[in-house]
Parts: structure tokens; C-alpha cells; sequence
């Protein structure tokens, strides 16, 4: 379909005092990227005057159009009187619409910051996001109160199916991976402990680790992932489409109306599956542990004896804090959403980023309130 | 008589099950600008949808150009789809993209010209539905009305021989909203582009639309064809004539 050349021609000529131009064919696209460098060049030094002969043009579209415009604007910035002849009439009535300053890009007052506004900048953007986030914990706290002192204004029903996709949803890979860490775990530390024919106390380390530690952080970890986003994503994107505002003006508070439920459901699960992550953990290293030759009685002994009910009880104390911390990070990213579709891909990134952040801060506060209360 | 350059036969459209539109047929000039009414919620958009390729049709034929877009796929439908530009009920603009850059993109995918030359396009476009100075906006920046005005710059920017406007005037001031239908009527003057619009606004209807056709929800089909002026006061349709008497 494209023609192999392009459709438009131009010649140029010595003019009296100045330079004469005759335009030829179809100035659309096609015609005019052929030639737009070179009319460019002829219009920035065309000594007193330009004229432009488009008798021959037969079509000129808004391609064509710009060339003529920017021919003009460049005569005129270099001093030299534009004059354009024998374009037909119908063209000319759109040309007419148009003048050299249209092209010109609209004075800008955006100077490139120096490095001391730039730095006052962004901290003052920190400092806004930190305000934010309090602002977000103040208003989370009240709908929480609110919500315990009258149960029945918490919609139950999106909690449900919080659980269900935050939750149930969850269990093929926490199970997976638990495992997997379990198996990986008890295979790596049987090694250097047979050396000492100490392989029975593997049980001992995946127990404790896992209860205490691991369990409740992957689980947190695979749930900013998995939900954390999934919440910034959506409430971002209610942000991006004004439904936020919608509720906001209906009267309704989007963080007792969104976020308690959400909370509340992934609290309620989050402890679950991490125990199911730990017995998952506990299951791979008892395979390790019967491929080396131990009875599975041995086993689950020597896991009874090394671990109380109050480590297991710790580890899922830590996992719904954190997940506390994920989901409601995720939801407050969600709701400071500004802009459009790229924003929400920025909230979403920050939601899982921060979410790690917390449950790291939070698990080494974590470490050293246990290790006061000698919990 | 030229030959048409939509054809549209015995189309039957809707979603899954759901019948919308049943056995629409009819015919648009080159150069003619026109217009699809009906009520809300009657199939309008879905008709456009059904033209322009985006979703199947459960049957019938969209001929554009001569070249039947259903059906179409790979290098064909490319070339059909270069022949017209769409302007979405609801802007979609591209949001991380200014404006310019939102009608700079089919520029720079599409032809050969060079940077500056796009942006040289680009800017008369915007200033040819008044958003001259707007270029560096993103489009969450703007208004409604702006960013529907946005939108049909980015349809025209490759200067297609179609457009379809899906409701370009929702929610313009009536000023705004004359200076579209001139655009359109000087654009269809000047470069013979031809317009299928949706649209409510009788004001601009009267004011530009050569032919209408009216489409409605209980028959599912054409309940009236032709130049609007004529339709308003010859129609023996009880409904037509409320639609233009705005009559409740
Ligand atoms: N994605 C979809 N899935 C299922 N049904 C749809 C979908 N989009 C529209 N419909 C239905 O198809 C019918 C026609 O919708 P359409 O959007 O074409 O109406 P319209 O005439 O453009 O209305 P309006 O003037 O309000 O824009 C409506 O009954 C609507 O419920
Ligand atoms: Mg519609």
C-alpha cells in the first residue's frame, strides 16, 4: 500500500531576495517525513524572504499542515517575511486556524531543581508520607475501635471473602514452600551434626527455628506478596476511578468501610497458616530424618521435648502482628494513590517493599521483647 | 453514487447469550459525517465495538474500504485498522503518557517522520480542540471534557480517513461543543474524512449529521434511517419523533 518513495517533492530555487519553494503531491505522512528535514534546513536561512508555491499539492493532512506552520514559524524566527501561495482553498482554511506560536512548546516555570531543592523536596515528601501513615494508624485505630464497640457495622461479608482469597487460597503454597524449607533445612544441618553423630538434634533446630521464627516470617513474607499487593492494587485502582470519593461523599469511611475487614480477615488467618507452614516444615524434616534411619516416634519425641506450647504460641503471636502490619500497609498504599494506571503499579510495588521493611523492623523489636520478658 | 466505505450487513451482536442488536445493515458515504442514535444502554457502543473490529460479531459482515474486518487478523487487519481512529467513550487516554506523548505514540509507531515533526503534528492537534498549552499534562491532570477533547486529538492524529466518536460531546459546555462540530464539519469539508458518531446532543446532531440511524432496545434493531431534519418531522415513528421533540 505505501508507496516505495515518498509521495511529496519539494524544489528550491534563489528568489529575489530570498528563496522560492514549490511544494509537490500529497503532503500527508508518507509525503512529508520524506522531505520535512530538508524544508526545515531551507526555512532557517532563507534570507529576506520565503515564498512557498503549493499549487501542486493535491492533499495535505495535519502532517502537512505542520510542515507549513513550522516552515513559517522558521522564517519568521530568522527575520524573513513567509508568504504562501496557490494552496487550495480547502486546505487554506485550516491552515488559517493555525499560527507560527502553536508550535511552540508553552513557557515552562519547571527549572531544573538545584541539589539542595531537591534534597528539601523529597524529605518534605517523606516527611508527608510518615505524616500520612500516622494519620492512616490514627484513622485505623478509631475504625477498629468502632468496629469492636458495634460488630455489626464490620462488613462480614467482604471479610469472607478476604479469607477466602488471602487465606484458603494461600494454603497450596505455603504448604509447598514450608515443606520444601523443612526438607531443605533438616538436609543441610544432618550433615555437619553427623559428623558428630548428633543428626537426632536436627529435630531440635527445624522445631525451634521453625516455630519461632521461620514459620511466621515466610508466612508474612508470601502474604505481602500474594495479598499485600493484591489489596494495594485494588483499592488503588478504586482510588484511580473516583470510587473512593464515592464513598467518601456517600458518607461512608473507606478505611472502616475497606480496610477493617480486610485486617480483620487476614489476621484471623494468617496464624493458621502459619502453623500450617511449621507442620508442613516439621513433615519435610521428618522425611530427611527417616531416610537417615531414624523411627518417626524419635522424631516427634525429640520435637515434643525441645519445643513448649508458649514458642508455638510466640511465633503466632508475631504472625498476626505481621500480617496486621502487610495488610494494612497494603490497604493505606492503596488509598494514597494519585494518577493513573502507572500509580497503581507504584502503590503496588511500595506495598510489598514496605510490608517486608515493617515485618523485618517488627521481627527484631519482636527478638528483643521476648528476650526481655524471657518469653 | 460512490461506492460506500462502511458496509455493514445483517450484523447480530451482543454478549455470551445475550442478544443486544439483531440483523443491522446499513451503509456510510465517504465523506459523510454520521450518527447513531438511540437511548441509553440500547447497543450503541456495542455497534462501534462490533465495527472497529474489537469484539466478533455472532454474525455479519463490516466491510471497510471494501475490506471485511471480521474475521480479519495479522498483516490485513493492520492495514484496516491504519484507515480509521477510534475515541473511546471514556477517553483511554494512556496515563502515564503526557498528552503529547499520548498523541505523539501512533506517530512515532506508524510513520517515518522525524521527532520534531511528530511534536509539530501533535501540537496542532491539540490546538485544534482547544488544548493548546496542555502538552505536559498527564491525563489525570485534566477534566472530563478535556480529556474526552484529548482523546479525539489522539484518534485523529494519524489523520485517519474514519473516525469514530463514541459520545464526544458528554459533558462539553455548549461553546466547547460547537467548536467540536466545527472541527468536524471542517475536517469532513476539507480532508473528506468521514465521521460515525455516537451521540445524544440534538443541538449538534441538527448541526452536523448528514444521515442518523436510530437504534432501539425492544426491536433490537433500526427503528429509523435517514438525514435528521427530516426525521424530526416527517417520521411516522411515534419514538423518533419523541427522541427529537425531547419529549418524556
Ligand atoms: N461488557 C459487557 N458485558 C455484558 N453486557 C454488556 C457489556 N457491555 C454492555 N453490555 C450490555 O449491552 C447493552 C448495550 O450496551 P452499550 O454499552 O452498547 O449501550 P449504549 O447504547 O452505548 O449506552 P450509553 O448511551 O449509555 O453509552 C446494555 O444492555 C449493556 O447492559
Ligand atoms: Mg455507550
Amino acid at each position: 500500500m505505501t508507496p516505495p518513495t515518498s509521495s511529496a517533492s519539494l524544489s528550491h530555487k534563489p528568489a529575489s531576495a530570498g528563496l522560492a519553494v514549490t511544494l509537490s503531491g500529497r503532503l500527508d505522512a508518507d509525503g512529508v517525513s520524506g522531505i520535512w528535514d530538508e524544508a526545515v534546513r531551507l526555512a532557517a536561512n532563507p534570507g529576506q524572504r520565503l515564498t512557498v508555491d503549493a499549487q501542486a499539492v493535491d492533499y495535505c493532512d495535519g502532517a502537512g499542515l505542520a510542515l507549513l506552520v513550522e516552515l513559517r514559524r522558521g522564517a519568521e524566527a530568522a527575520r524573513a517575511e513567509f508568504q504562501l501561495d496557490g494552496l487550495n482553498q480547502r486546505f487554506r482554511d485550516l491552515y488559517d486556524q493555525f499560527s507560527p506560536q502553536d508550535l511552540l512548546p508553552p513557557p515552562s516555570h519547571k527549572e531544573k531543581p538545584s541539589l539542595p531543592e531537591e534534597v528539601g523536596r523529597k524529605a518534605a515528601i517523606l516527611i508527608d508520607d510518615i505524616y500520612a501513615l500516622i494519620a492512616f494508624i490514627g484513622e485505623f485505630a478509631v475504625a477498629l475501635v468502632r468496629a469492636a464497640a458495634n460488630p455489626r457495622r464490620v462488613r462480614w461479608r467482604d471479610a469472607v471473602n478476604v479469607a477466602e482469597t488471602a487465606g484458603v487460597n494461600a494454603f497450596p503454597i505455603i504448604v509447598l514452600i514450608g515443606f520444601l524449607m523443612g526438607l531443605i533445612m533438616a538436609f543441610q544441618s544432618a550433615i555437619p551434626l553427623k559428623q558428630f553423630g548428633a543428626e537426632i538434634f536436627v529435630a531440635n533446630l527445624l522445631a525451634l527455628s521453625l516455630l519461632r521464627e521461620l514459620g511466621p516470617l515466610v508466612t508474612a513474607i508470601i502474604l505481602a506478596g500474594r495479598s499485600g499487593s493484591a489489596f494495594a492494587a485494588e483499592i488503588g485502582t478504586m482510588t484511580v476511578n473516583e470510587e473512593i470519593n464515592a464513598l467518601r461523599t456517600m458518607g461512608l469511611d473507606p478505611v472502616r468501610f475497606l480496610v477493617v475487614s480486610r485486617v480483620l480477615a487476614t489476621m484471623a488467618m494468617t496464624p493458621m497458616l502459619t502453623l500450617f507452614f511449621s507442620l508442613a516444615g516439621l513433615v519435610g524434616g521428618a522425611l530427611v530424618m527417616l531416610s537417615l534411619g531414624y523411627p518417626l516416634v524419635a522424631f516427634v519425641n525429640q520435637v515434643q521435648m525441645s519445643v513448649t506450647l508458649g514458642d508455638m504460641l510466640g511465633g503466632l503471636v508475631k504472625a498476626s502482628v505481621f500480617s496486621l502490619l502487610v495488610c494494612a500497609i497494603g490497604c493505606q498504599r492503596g488509598l494514597r494513590t494519585r494518577g493513573g494506571a502507572s500509580s497503581v503499579g507504584q502503590s503496588t510495588t511500595s506495598a510489598v517493599v514496605s510490608g517486608i521493611v515493617l515485618i523485618a523492623v517488627a521481627d527484631g523489636v519482636f527478638a528483643v521483647v521476648f528476650y526481655v520478658m524471657d518469653w | 453514487m460512490q461506492a460506500p466505505v462502511i458496509e455493514v450487513s445483517g450484523l447480530t451482536m451482543g454478549y455470551g447469550e445475550n442478544v443486544v442488536l439483531r440483523d443491522i445493515s446499513f451503509s456510510v458515504q465517504p465523506g459523510e459525517v454520521f450518527v447513531i442514535l438511540g437511548g441509553s444502554g440500547c447497543g450503541k457502543s456495542t455497534l462501534l465495538k462490533n465495527m472497529i473490529g474489537l469484539f466478533p460479531p455472532m454474525s455479519g459482515t463490516v466491510s471497510i474500504q471494501g475490506r471485511n474486518i471480521v474475521g480479519a487478523h495479522g498483516r490485513k487487519l493492520r492495514e484496516i485498522l491504519r484507515s480509521f481512529g477510534v475515541m473511546y467513550q471514556s477517553g483511554a487516554l494512556f496515563g502515564s503518557l503526557t498528552l503529547l506523548e499520548n498523541i505523539c505514540l501512533p506517530l512515532e509507531e506508524f510513520t517515518r517522520l522525524p521527532r520534531d515533526a511528530r511534536e509539530a503534528v501533535a501540537r496542532l492537534k491539540l490546538k485544534l480542540v482547544g488544548l493548546a498549552g496542555s502538552e505536559d499534562k498527564l491525563p489525570s491532570e485534566l477534566s472530563g471534557g478535556m480529556q474526552k477533547r484529548a482523546a479525539i486529538a489522539r484518534a485523529m492524529a494519524l489523520d485517519p480517513a474514519i473516525l469514530f466518536l463514541d459520545e464526544p460531546q458528554a459533558g462539553l459546555d455548549p461553546v466547547t461543543s460547537a467548536g467540536i462540530d466545527e472541527l468536524v464539519l471542517t475536517l469532513a469539508a476539507s480532508l473528506g474524512i468521514t465521521f460515525v458518531i455516537v451521540s445524544h446532543e440534538l443541538a449538534s446532531i441538527f448541526a452536523v449529521a448528514d444521515r442518523v440511524i436510530m437504534l432501539d432496545p425492544q426491536t433490537k434493531g433500526i427503528i429509523a434511517q435517514g438525514p435528521p431534519a427530516e426525521l424530526r418531522d416527517h417520521s411516522d415513528n411515534p419514538k423518533v419523533r419523541q427522541f427529537f421533540n425531547r419529549e418524556a
